[in-house]
Order: C-alpha cells, then structure tokens, then sequence
C-alpha cells in the first residue's frame, strides 16, 4: 500500500482510503518516540528541502524533525516575504531546488496555490506546508489523528470550528478530511469571517458559539488576528473574545469527554483563556507530538516505489 | 505474481517437531534460558518466537519475553519496491541492555531482512548478543549472516518462493515451495 | 487591384441581408453586391469563397495594444496582426498605456502609428480622467477633434459619482459614449477571482458581483440623470444584465458588451489555479453564464468584444496573486461565438454577427460594420467547418485560457479597406 502521487497539496484532492492510510502509518511512527533513539534510516541519502516563504516555528521545526528522524539530509531555505515580489521567481527557485536533486521540498507560502504551480514544474515530491488561506494538509491529517487517538473515530464525531474561518488554511483542510471520514462538522464566527457558500462543503455554520456547544465532541478553536480588526472584519478584540472565546465557564456547557484543540500559536486569554488551553480537556500540546508522526508518514509514503513522472 | 507447481517440503507434524528440536538446541547452547530474550520478526517470526518461548517455558520452566520487531523503516530498498510495505508498530516490553537475544524469523534468503532487524535492535539499546534462529535457510546470502539455530536448510532457485504458513495467522502449519511463472 | 469575392453566402445583418451574393469590390470600396457578377476586367482577383460566410468586417470594441509603454506585451503592429488574424478588421484600443491616452497628442501618435504599422483599422478611446486617476476630467473635447471615439477609464474605474455625473454631462455635448469598466474598489479590492465556493475552497480573495452591479447601478442612475451615452464594458453577472435591462426599458441611453469568456467558462476554471484564468471583471458562476446568454439573446447586450490585454508568460507564470489580470482574445473571437453561441442555438448566424459588427459601429458611430456599396471594404470571410485546437497566436502574447481547446468556425480571409490582410492564416505583409 502507498500513497499512488508524487505530491500532498491538499485534502480535497484525497479520498478517504488515503487519509486511512495516513493516520495508520503514523500510528508506529509515533511509536518510535517511545524509544531511547527516535531516528530510523528510511530515508537514508534523500534530499529534503524546506522552502518557507513565510515564517513559520513550529511547522517547520515539526517538518525538520520528522525529516531528520527518517535519517534524510535536509536543507532549509527561508525567503522573506518582501522578496517574493521582487527576487526570484517561484518557479526559477523550484528549478534550482530541484538541480540539486532534492527527492522532496516542503514548502509554505502566503499565497494560494503556490505548492500546485511548484508541482507543475518539478519532479521533486512537492509537500504543501500551507499555502495563503488555501490549505494546510499536514496539520488536518495531524489534527484527524489526534482526534481519531481520542475519540477512537472519526465516523459521526461532532466537531465545532471557531473563529476565522475565511482567512484559515487550517480550517479549509479540516473540513475536507473531516466530512471525508464521515465526521459532523459546524463552523461558528463572525458573520464577516465565514466565507460564501461554505455550507456547500458540506459544514453546518453557526453564529453563535453557544447554541452549538453543548453537542460537540471536539472543540477546535483558531487563532484570531489583530490586523483583521483594521480591515472591518470584527469591531474589537474584546468583542471577539466575549461571543467567541472559549473558557471554564463555557467549558461547563460542554460534553464531560470534550476535547479541545487549536493549531498553535495561541493568543491566551482572546480565542482560548489559558486555564483552559492548560486544562484536562486540551489536547494542544499532543497534536504537536503527533504533528512529527504524521509528517513522517506521509514523507515514508510518498518515497515509496515507481519512478515519479510530472504530473502534468 | 502468478504461482504454479506447489511442492510441500514440511507437513503441519513436522513443524512441530522443528520447532521443538530448534527449542532443545536453544537451551543447550545456551546453558538453559535465563537472561534470554527473544524478538520476533514480523509477521512469522514473531510466532515462531512465542513458540518457542512456549517450549522452553514447558522445559525449563523460565518465562522468555518475546518482543515484536517491525523492520520496515530499516530496509535498505524503501523506494524499490512495487508494493510499499504497511508500517506496523514494534513491541518490544524489555530492556534489551546485556540481555541474550534471540533473533526468529520464518525464512533466512539474501540476509538483508536480518541486517535490517539488528540495525533496529542495536537502536534500542546494547545486548550482550544476538543469535540468529529460522524456520528454513534457503540459501542465496547477499550479506555475510548465518544462522545459528536453523530449522530446515532447503536448497532453492532463485525462480522459487518458500511459502511458509503457521496457524496464527494462515489457519495451517505448512511450508511450500512455489515456482514463480 | 479590384477583388471579387464569388460564391459565398453573405450576411449582413445592417442591411438585414442573408443571401449567396458575389462582391465586387473596386478601389478599396464596395462596388457591387449582386448575382453571378462576371470578372471582365482584366486586373480582377477573384476570391472563391464557395461554401463560406462573407461578414461585414468584425470591429472589436474592446482592445489593449499596450502600445505606448508595455511594447513588450504588445505593439500596434503585433496586435494588428492578432486581428487581422481573427478576422477582425477594426479595434478601439483602449487608453490604459502608459502614459495613459489623456490628450491629443497621445491619440494623434497613436492614429499616426497605426496609419504606418497598423494592418487593421485603428479607432482610440481617449481618457475620461487625466491620467485615468479619477480626479480631474480629461480634455474631452481635444480628445474627440483629435479623433477619440470614446472615452473611458478602462481599468482605473472612476469612483468618484461627481466626476462621473460630470464626463457623461460633458460628453453628451460631442455624442462621445462614455466606456465604463464598472467595478467598485473598495468591493473589489484584493479580490482575485469570483466570490462564492470556488473563492472559498480555493482560500483565494473574492471579488462579489456586487461590485460590478453597484457600479452599473450608478451609471445608469447618472446616464438617466444627464442623458449622457452610457456604454457598459465587459458585463459578467446575472444582476448587471438584468439591470441594464430594465434600463432599456426605461429608454435609458445604455447600451452594453460582454466577451466570448463571460459566455464560456465559469469560476470553476480556476480551480487549477490557472491564470490565464484571471481577469476582470472575474469569471462567475454557471448561473451567470446562463444569464449572459440570455442577455445576448434577448438584446440587452449588444456587443461582444474581447477585453483583448495581453501579458507576458513570466508575468502570467507565478502565483496567482501575483499575475496580473487579463488574457488576450482576439484571435478567439470569432470561433467562441460560432462554437458557443451559433451551434449551442443561442443566436442565429446574422444575430451573431451583428453584435460584432454593425452593433459596435452605432455604439462608437463609426461608418463600419456594413458591406454597404460605397463603404471601406472591410470584410471578414469566416469557414463555418474548420477545427482548430487554439495553440499559436500572432499577439506577442500567448495568456489564453483556451489553448488546448478545441473550437469550430475561423476567420479565413479578413479584408481591410480592400486590400487582404489575411488569407487561410497567413498574414500579408
């Protein structure tokens, strides 16, 4: 069994049987942390280069790690953002990249699309760090993983996602591998950060996060950021914090067995206060462990077997 | 892969009564079973391994911990072979450190699953010593390893495939030779 | 030389004409429309167009030449040729250059230019704006001595209702169509493609049909008010066809374009991430698509124009937020209406035809459009039956969306002012 592409851009374009395969290979990957030493020589003399375009700490660390415990030699490129408009093109530096016979390049970019047009270009394995508001496969299949770890399935989970929904990568990723295993999934925001036509994903949407609470299994919260204040997407933090913010006293309408989980970094005391990012129910700091199981995976499964043609 | 001309070489009996002569050798070599670990390779020498745990314990009356070892992350082909393996899970509940190690697996070919296995077991820590035990030793080492306990030496072609069945998981004790078409 | 065009069956709809007629056409001009006319004359050529369709030449309302200031995208010459090529005769090229057509001497050395490089007819639209930035109006009048057809602030949209009010109060006085790319800023901005699914699953920023619409609101508010000559660029949504209809029925001076791509492909084309697929106004819905034929069939829209704006591969070759908007269409004009609308039953043939020919010419009163006797002999010959995959374009640049697809019904021959500029592909000199 393997994964039958040469790259991960997105979930939309996996089925469910992939993703099955996914968060099971992971399993023994995350056994290997269990051990004295955590590195195996799978990918022994593999390339792997880590293209950010954006900053990025614990994607790239959780990247670097995984990469590094499959024995792969690995090269860390990072283009600050200025000069994506300027500097060289993507394409030039995907060409480069792959002159230098790198078996596989991550990369994470501001701008949507970004890992497809890589892709187009090179035959390297082009895994999608996140690209713009488009997706972040990784951190879904990461984020499933731990789900299916603690809830056993994914088949009727109830899963609510909050904040902001438009501008999140993460949330798009989720909603795709979610619904494709069967899970029950609500999005709840502002009004003005629910983007259009998102029930056509097949997601339920809600603008208020109590009358949602009360049935849900999994409680996953996004980060919120300060800029989008200015561009009159919500009138104030505090504001946010009141309707949307997730704390011990929502906590209480809640499912005794509820998990909570956000992708990182938090703003404590705005989308999540801190007793409860701290609390029994979160899960926060074990979906990063998991995080460098499932990269792993995915970087064994798509290392495997026949020659890689373009895709194009 | 289509197969053809089946030829039985062992018969459900005579498995038993390898494993039970393989168990003997064992404790002999050994001067008994303490300070003896026995780590499996998955899938069949894992069961070849709790079988002869099973018989030592009957013999000696000393309880073998038997650990399980996936090699797949050490395989030396990961991006040659048609069907990637499954990765499974390694089990091994013991602390290896100057431990005796018995190393069980079903077929001894070309060596490179057995380097795999010690490479991984060298991972979790320092034995004292690995000794290599199998089911059948069908010739055609790549790698200099040999066997110090061997069930069934079988001379082969490299057109053949030794097909061995145990009742754990195939429902029948049976070893085969099978002529690749 | 004196051409004579035989056997062909010649439609032209400004004469409601549907009939196999011979041509004769004599020092640059019509001479003749009539049966069986016989080639006496020594210094005839004739043209055996047996089983073709004979149109009036096909004016684009809607071109970017580039030509001054990106030459590198594409000159007179080169876009010329891309007409000549796609059976179109004349272009109004629009006034985004850089510098921006603001003034007679920019309109002047445009028309001077295409005099000497041009192998089609060349018409100008001057500025509405000076340096299309909204402010302050252009010289109009100085534009339209200067032989300005129109004017607009093609791609720069004018925000300001005030000097909106003003351009079409002003311009009414010379008859000049006020072009408007009807689009509101603050709706649009950072907007990439359509909003609705495909924006969301994409994660790309949409741009709402809104944006348009409330724009096309407002104009035909202003045009009603001034009784200026309103003219809608490049209509892509339901709302904005229905609005201008409602419009018509008023008797509002409105009249309105569309292009071969709001009638032939929806968001879901950028899904690939394409960007050959990114223009403004942006791709729309199904839904959309639906209702722009319905406004070409009904005659809400009049004209179909190409919104030609070429781009460079390394420009169009990066991150889709980064490309710039547009993609080139003239030399797919004439197979997207024949394939889109003609065999898909939309229009029938002389309906077609009209919207690209003698419909434009009233819009910007030009004495095109018609195969009149003693009118310019511009006329197109197109081949109902000939497949082509769209590969090689004779514009500089090559930003279609529609390489790789096949399409039915090419312009064989196109003649400007009786002389061929193209004949079965190839280019004269």
């Amino acid at each position: 069994m393997r994964l039958k592409r040469k790259d991960l851009l997105g979930l939309e374009d996996l089925d469910a049987k992939e993703i099955e395969l996914i968060l099971k290979t992971a399993k023994p990957f995350k056994e290997l942390f269990t051990r004295s030493i955590k590195k195996v020589p799978t990918l022994r003399g593999k390339t792997v280069v880590n293209l950010f375009y954006e900053p990025s700490t614990r994607t790239k660390a959780s990247f670097e790690l995984a990469e590094k415990r499959l024995s792969a030699d690995v090269l860390n490129i990072s283009v600050p953002t200025s000069s994506v408009v300027k500097g060289e093109t993507l394409i030039d530096t995907g060409k480069t990249i792959e002159a230098m016979m790198a078996d596989f390049v991550v990369i994470r970019h501001s701008m949507a699309g970004a890992p497809h047009l890589l892709a187009k270009e090179i035959k390297s394995s082009v895994i999608n760090a996140g690209d713009g508001t488009h997706e972040h496969p990784t951190q879904a299949l990461l984020d499933m993983f731990t789900m299916k770890e603690k809830k056993g399935t994914l088949k009727g989970l109830r899963v609510i996602l909050i904040g902001d929904i438009l501008h999140s990568r993460v949330a798009r990723s989720n909603i795709w591998g979610l619904t494709k295993m069967g899970a029950k999934v609500t999005v709840v925001g502002p009004a003005t950060l629910i983007p259009s036509k998102i029930e056509k994903m097949g997601v339920d949407v809600s603008y208020h996060l109590e009358e949602v609470i009360s049935k849900a299994d999994v409680i996953y919260t996004l980060r919120i950021q300060k800029e989008r204040q200015k561009q009159h997407l919500f009138p104030s933090l505090r504001e946010y914090t009141e309707l949307y913010g997730i704390n011990t006293a929502r906590l209480k309408m809640m499912k005794k067995n509820v998990i909570i989980m956000h992708p990182g970094p938090m703003n404590r005391g705005i989308e999540i206060s801190s007793d409860v990012a701290d609390g029994p129910h979160s899960v926060i700091t074990e979906q990063i462990t998991n995080g460098i199981a499932i990269r792993m995976a995915i970087l064994y499964l798509l290392s495997g077997g026949e020659t890689r043609e373009l895709t194009r | 892969m289509e197969t053809q001309q089946k030829k039985f070489l062992v018969n459900e009996k005579e498995v038993n009564r390898i494993i039970t002569r393989m168990a003997h050798e064992i404790i002999e070599k050994n001067h008994g079973a303490k300070e003896l670990c026995i780590i499996g390779i998955r899938t069949r020498g894992v069961y070849v391994g709790e079988r002869l745990a099973n018989i030592i314990k009957k013999i000696e009356n000393v309880e073998v911990p038997v650990g399980i070892l996936d090699i797949t992350l050490y395989r030396d082909d990961v991006d040659s072979i048609d069907k990637q393996p499954i990765v499974k899970e390694t089990d091994i509940p013991f602390d290896i450190t100057n431990k005796k190690i018995l190393l069980v697996d079903d077929v001894l070919f070309t060596g490179r699953s057995t380097r795999a296995a010690l490479d991984a077991i060298m991972d979790f820590g320092r034995p004292k010593e690995i000794q290599l035990a199998v089911l059948i030793d069908r010739g055609h080492r790549e790698l200099p390893i040999q066997a110090d306990f061997v069930g069934k030496k079988v001379f082969t072609s490299l057109k053949e495939i030794v097909e061995v069945n145990l009742k754990e998981i195939d429902n029948i004790d049976q070893i085969k030779i099978v002529n690749i078409k | 030389m004196n051409l004579l065009v035989k056997g062909a069956r010649v439609i032209d709809p400004s004469k409601k004409l549907d009939k196999k007629i011979d041509i004769l056409i004599e020092n640059g001009k019509i001479a003749k429309l009539s049966q069986n006319i016989l080639s006496k004359k020594a210094n005839v050529k004739v043209i055996d167009a047996k089983g073709k369709v004979v149109i009036p030449g096909i004016i684009d309302m809607h071109t970017h030449l580039r030509e001054p200031g990106r030459e590198d995208e594409e000159t007179i010459a080169t876009g010329t040729r891309a007409a000549a090529a796609g059976g179109v005769t004349s272009v109004v090229c629009m006034p985004n250059t850089q510098p921006v057509i603001d003034n007679q001497a920019q309109v002047e050395l445009i028309l001077n230019k295409a005099q000497k490089e041009g192998l089609v007819n060349v018409f100008v639209v001057g500025a509405i704006t000076k340096a299309s930035k909204g402010e302050e109006l252009a010289p109009i009048g100085e534009l339209q001595r200067a032989g300005a057809v129109a004017i607009s602030d093609d791609g720069n949209p004018v925000m300001n209702s005030q000097i909106m009010r003003r351009a079409l109060e002003y311009s009414k006085m010379f008859k000049l169509p006020v072009i408007s790319h009807c689009e509101d800023l603050d709706l649009s901005k950072d907007g990439v493609m359509n909003e609705g699914y495909n924006s969301t699953i994409l994660g790309l920023r949409g741009i709402p049909t809104e944006s348009e619409e409330i724009m096309i609101a407002r104009d035909i508010k202003l045009a009603q008010m001034t009784g200026g000559y309103l003219h809608i660029a490049h209509v892509s949504s339901k709302d904005s066809v229905n609005l201008i209809r409602k419009a018509k029925k008023q008797k509002i001076k409105v009249s309105c374009e569309t292009c071969p791509h709001y009638f032939t492909l929806s968001d879901d084309a950028v899904v690939t991430f394409d960007t050959n697929t990114k223009i403004k106004p942006p791709l729309r819905t199904k839904e959309d698509i639906r209702a722009i034929k319905q406004g070409i069939k009904d005659g809400t829209i009049d004209c179909i124009a190409t919104d030609h704006a070429p781009h460079l591969d390394m420009e169009k070759n990066q991150e889709y937020e980064l490309a710039p908007f547009g993609i080139i269409g003239l030399e797919t004009l004439v197979p997207l209406i024949i394939t889109e609308l003609v065999d898909k039953k939309v229009l029938s043939l002389p309906e077609a035809i009209k919207k690209v020919t003698i419909n434009p010419a009233r819009v910007l009163n030009l004495k095109k459009g018609t195969l009149s006797v003693g009118s310019n002999a511009d006329l197109t010959i197109i081949d109902l039956n000939l497949e082509k995959t769209i590969s090689t374009f004779m514009s500089k640049s090559k930003n279609s969306p529609f390489i790789g697809r096949k399409l039915k019904g090419f312009a064989i021959l196109t003649m400007v002012n009786g002389k061929i500029a193209m004949q079965d592909g190839k280019i004269s000199k």
